[in-house]
């Protein structure tokens, strides 16, 4: 079992939207909708705690696996997250993120946080503060409008962001205690 | 040590024209900024403030950068809440780009990011501004895409 308490948060993103909380929920959790905006990404989850949790790319490879360490529906869902489908990516320590959902009047604040055990380079959080702002605007999209927005998500991470992965997986600072 | 800063970044399906337009015209920014608006000319140089729906003055500063449809750039300071008013001035970065889309896709989408920046030391402006940042913008994204706000506050 992860334990969430030797994790800090690092990168946070809030979003307002206007939908039902339950509404939210299925569109983080389930693969027909995380299809539509998660970069093609099918989210695969089993539905309690200690329960599997899986990103996978639309050919059925798998991108990121982890352990479901929240599920309180609608309001917290939190997921251990190890980016498997990458070079040198799967060697780093896993990371946390953890969705929090909040009524604010009509609408539902969802608020991303990625959570690292380790002192990551800010270089490596490039690749969070790049992704989620993008996600996170076609899930807001898709729920208000039914149509997700149509980003060009082939760029890929920048290249300090892969040099700094592989820093990491030849240092693996998170050893030094 | 770097100086406290707060990055929002938001895309939105729309135009930057429509972006702009959303940032600059009064009666919009009320919509979508919960019935505070803005007062000025949008002219390098011109002053600039923030108005409460009562009249009263929220924030004021100066417009240091005004590049339609891609680039605003704002020095601003709080007015109405003296911790706040106490760290001085900042500045506030507006810039709207074309997002990488798929062509064939028949969508675009504007890249909105904005960074909040204090001039000199300090952390409760920025604390205030990270809490309200994303409301503002989430309602923003909302009336361009939908016509209608997120929520009203």
């Amino acid at each position: 079992m992860v334990d969430a308490t030797k994790f800090k948060p690092k990168t946070v993103y809030v979003t307002y939207i206007a939908a039902p909380a339950e509404k939210v929920w299925q569109a983080l959790t389930e693969p027909a909708f995380s299809e539509q905006y998660f970069f093609g990404f099918a989210v695969d989850v089993e539905p309690k705690q200690g329960g599997r949790f899986r990103l996978l790319w639309p050919d059925g490879r798998l991108h990121v696996s982890g352990e479901v360490v929240d599920w309180s529906p609608p309001r917290h869902f939190s997921c251990s997250w190890l980016v498997e489908g990458m070079k040198d990516f799967g060697e780093l320590p896993e990371c946390l993120v953890t969705y929090d959902l909040e009524q604010s009047g009509q609408a539902v604040k969802l608020t991303m946080t990625e959570s690292h055990s380790w002192d990551v380079p800010r270089d490596i959080l490039k690749g969070g503060e790049q992704g989620w702002p993008k996600i996170l605007s076609g899930l807001k999209s898709l729920l208000e409008t039914g149509k997700p927005l149509t980003l060009n998500t082939k760029e890929g991470p920048p290249p300090e962001f892969m040099a700094a992965v592989k820093k990491a997986v030849a240092e693996k600072p998170w050893l030094n205690r | 040590m770097s100086k406290p800063k707060f990055v929002y970044v938001t895309y939105i399906r729309t135009t930057p024209e429509k972006v702009w337009a959303a940032l600059t015209d009064p009666q919009t920014i009320r919509k979508y900024w919960f019935g505070i608006t803005a007062e000025c000319d949008w002219k390098p140089g011109s002053p600039w403030c923030l108005k409460f729906e009562d009249g009263r003055t929220a924030d004021t500063g100066e417009i240091l950068e005004a590049v339609p449809p891609k680039r605003l750039v704002l020095r601003w300071r709080n007015e109405f809440k003296p911790e706040l008013k106490a760290e001085g001035y900042s500045r506030c970065t507006m810039e709207i780009e074309m997002a990488d889309y798929y062509p064939d896709s028949g969508g675009k989408a504007v890249k909105l990011t904005i960074t909040h920046e204090l001039e000199g030391e300090g952390t409760k402006f920025i604390e205030a501004v990270s809490g309200g940042w994303p409301k503002v913008l989430s309602n923003l994204k909302s009336l361009l895409e939908t016509g209608d706000v997120a929520f009203q506050r």
